[in-house]
């Protein structure tokens, strides 16, 4: 593993590639992440591996308001991946400050809050309840979800409602401030080029894809909420084409996932252009991936003789 | 309870009957660790595209002293047929112990000394976690009695290993063994008085258990649910029953549930 003459940290005896990145002032130990939804509070996976390792952990979406979600059934297995419709299932962000903020504040790793609301003063204020917690260095702006205000449509389906809700947040939110985009759309380099306008430091995509399953015996959806989000494998390919369309797009970092189920497709997300990575669905399989990817990045970066990961972003050759 | 991911080695497999499978599973590295009666497994099944997600199932059974723990397959999908038909000395990758237990202490649950008389009460594949949990309970002194019920004869399992455990009392739906027709019409629910339930099986059933167990005198209730998950450790929330306490993952606030708690909505 080790290679001669080459810069790096030492950790456990090896010497490793340089696998630290910066995301607006947020600075991480390794390029990969947690996707929100998908791995509770981390205290979940405590068990399995030494979470602290991971270079940022996002949390559960988290809105102004408790919300009970949707009814069961709230989840469909299909090829290669999931469809769910959870509905943002939290008991919000008073709670999230009093009970759960004490109990992850003492983990050694960036802790990330995953933000979501219904209209954008929620949105503001639960960005800026969050602001002054001293251990959340980041928030995740979820802007996938349906604005109430304006008949329901997505903030993150709209130029114009994407910037609203990240203008609103930039005014009350002074640390890093990442935007999840929405795959539901059109044209996402427009979207995300109007969220990086109005003051976000980072663009994460994707989210899930709007999807459906049918109980054909039935005749019935498999989903309580006949719609939900797909993720896994199956909508990597969609997920690395936006990455790569974004990071052509925009000058801030992307944060690259959808369906990253091992190094290999972490390290295809980086070529695409991402900085950094997150896993998801990918959990539920194994739930030790996340400590997997990053020795498989450095893995691979020994053996291609890169010193830093930085050095494959956006490396596509053409 | 710590978690584990463990890869376990088939050590026997038995087809007990057309699409039952008891596999027999050990863990070659170490000790297997301490699970509690009503926990699950999430398991591995990498057969296809369409089987992407573990599969839950429960713990039927734990023999520490050959270091072995026990899983009852009933074969309905590409997922089950995959893990039912795994050979002996085949790799299974497995998480567990997942979610919480059946009660057997406290300050609410009856004492050998007072004559406890438990019940448990299974259907179909059901029955999987009442064998570890009537031999834990018979560990602890107490006598269970188990109840359960099937279509035919053939599709009552393990009887062999629950008559050691227990007074054993069957029925099936066209009367080939026990009495005929389901689980809440057997005479034993007339003839004794319980003091505790417990049921696992398919849901309309542990609902007429439940309605029995309430007109009975309110004698404490608990059922094992199924509902669908993805992670099987609290972290997705989509495995979800409405309770009286609003949503809980069964996962994790689950399996077992007291019958008190629940909606029981479909
Ligand atoms: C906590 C828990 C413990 C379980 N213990 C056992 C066990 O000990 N032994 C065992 O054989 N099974 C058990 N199950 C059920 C088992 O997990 C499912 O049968 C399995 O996931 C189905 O996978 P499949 O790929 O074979 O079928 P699929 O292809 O996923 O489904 C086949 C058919 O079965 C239906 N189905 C799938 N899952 C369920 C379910 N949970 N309830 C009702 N219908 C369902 C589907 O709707 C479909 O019609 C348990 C489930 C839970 C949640
Ligand atoms: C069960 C589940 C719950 C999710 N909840 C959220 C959420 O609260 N907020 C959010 O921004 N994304 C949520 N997501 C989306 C994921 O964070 C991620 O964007 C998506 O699953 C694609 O990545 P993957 O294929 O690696 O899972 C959820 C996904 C799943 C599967
Ligand atoms: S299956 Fe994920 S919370 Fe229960």
């Amino acid at each position: 593993m080790r290679v001669q003459g080459r810069p790096g940290i030492q950790y456990g005896g090896f010497v490793m590639a340089e696998l630290s990145v910066q995301i607006g002032k947020l600075q991480m130990k390794n390029p990969v992440m947690t996707a929100s939804g998908t791995f509770g509070y981390g205290l979940e996976f405590e068990d399995f591996m030494d979470i602290s390792r991971i270079g940022g952990i996002i949390v559960k979406g988290t809105t102004r308001y408790h919300r009970e979600g949707n009814p069961y059934p709230r989840m469909a297995e299909t090829p290669s991946g999931m469809l769910n419709a959870v509905g943002l299932q939290n008991k919000g962000v008073e709670y999230f400050c009093e009970y759960i903020y004490p109990q992850i504040s003492g983990i050694d790793t960036n802790m990330i809050v995953n933000v979501s609301g219904s209209a954008v003063e929620d949105y503001a204020e639960t960005a800026r309840m969050i602001n002054s917690l001293e251990k959340i260095p980041a928030i995740e702006l979820n802007i996938s979800c349906p604005n109430v205000k304006q008949g329901g449509m997505a903030f993150g389906v709209s130029a114009k409602g994407a910037a609203e809700v990240v203008s609103a947040v930039r005014k009350v939110y002074d640390k890093t401030l990442i935007v999840k985009l929405s795959p539901n759309v059109t044209n996402i380099a427009e979207i995300a080029c109007a969220v990086e306008a109005a003051g976000a430091d980072s663009v994460s995509l994707i989210n899930t894809l709007l999807g459906m399953a049918i109980d054909a015996e039935r005749r019935r959806p498999l989903l309580s909420t006949v719609t939900g989000g797909l993720s896994g494998p199956a909508v990597k390919p969609i997920a690395l084409r936006m990455v790569w369309q974004v990071a052509k797009a925009v000058k801030i970092p992307v944060i690259g996932l959808g369906g990253i189920m091992n190094a290999t497709d972490a390290i295809e997300f980086f070529l695409a252009g991402a900085s950094a990575i997150q896993i998801g669905t990918a959990n539920f399989i194994d739930p030790a991936t996340c400590v997997k990817v990053i020795d498989g990045i450095n893995d691979y970066l020994d053996r291609h003789h890169y010193s830093s990961v930085q050095e494959i972003v956006g490396a596509l050759e053409l | 309870m710590k978690k584990f991911i463990l890869d376990l080695h088939v050590v026997e497999r038995q087809l007990l009957h057309r699409e039952y499978v008891l596999l027999k599973l050990t863990n070659p590295d170490a000790a297997l660790p301490e699970m509690c009666p009503g926990q699950f497994a999430e398991l591995r099944v990498d057969a296809s595209k369409t089987t992407f997600l573990r599969r839950p199932i429960s713990i039927n059974f734990v023999d520490y002293e050959r270091n072995e723990v026990w899983f009852l397959i009933r074969m309905i999908g590409d997922g089950t047929r995959a893990l039912g038909l795994l050979r002996e000395g085949d790799t299974l990758n497995a998480v567990l112990p997942l979610g919480n237990s059946f009660t057997m202490s406290g300050a609410q649950f009856p004492k050998v000394s007072d004559d406890a008389s438990l019940l448990l009460v299974g259907g179909g594949v059901g029955t999987a976690p009442l064998l570890f949990l009537g031999s834990e309970l018979k560990k602890r002194g107490y006598k269970p009695v188990f109840l359960l019920g099937a279509r035919t004869a053939g599709d009552l399992l393990e009887l062999e290993e629950f008559s050691k455990i227990g007074e054993l009392f069957t029925t099936t739906e066209d009367g080939s063994q026990g009495e005929r027709g389901f689980v809440v019409h057997h005479s034993v629910l007339q003839s004794r008085k319980f003091s505790w339930i417990y049921s696992c099986g398919p849901k309309p059933m542990m609902q007429a258990v439940a309605a029995y167990a309430a007109a009975a005198g309110r004698i404490p209730c608990e059922v094992s649910l199924e509902n669908k998950m993805a992670c099987g450790v609290g972290a997705c929330l989509c495995c979800v029953e409405n309770t009286k306490e609003g949503h809980k993952c069964v996962c994790k606030e689950g399996p077992v549930f007291n019958t008190e708690d629940l909606l029981w909505q479909n």
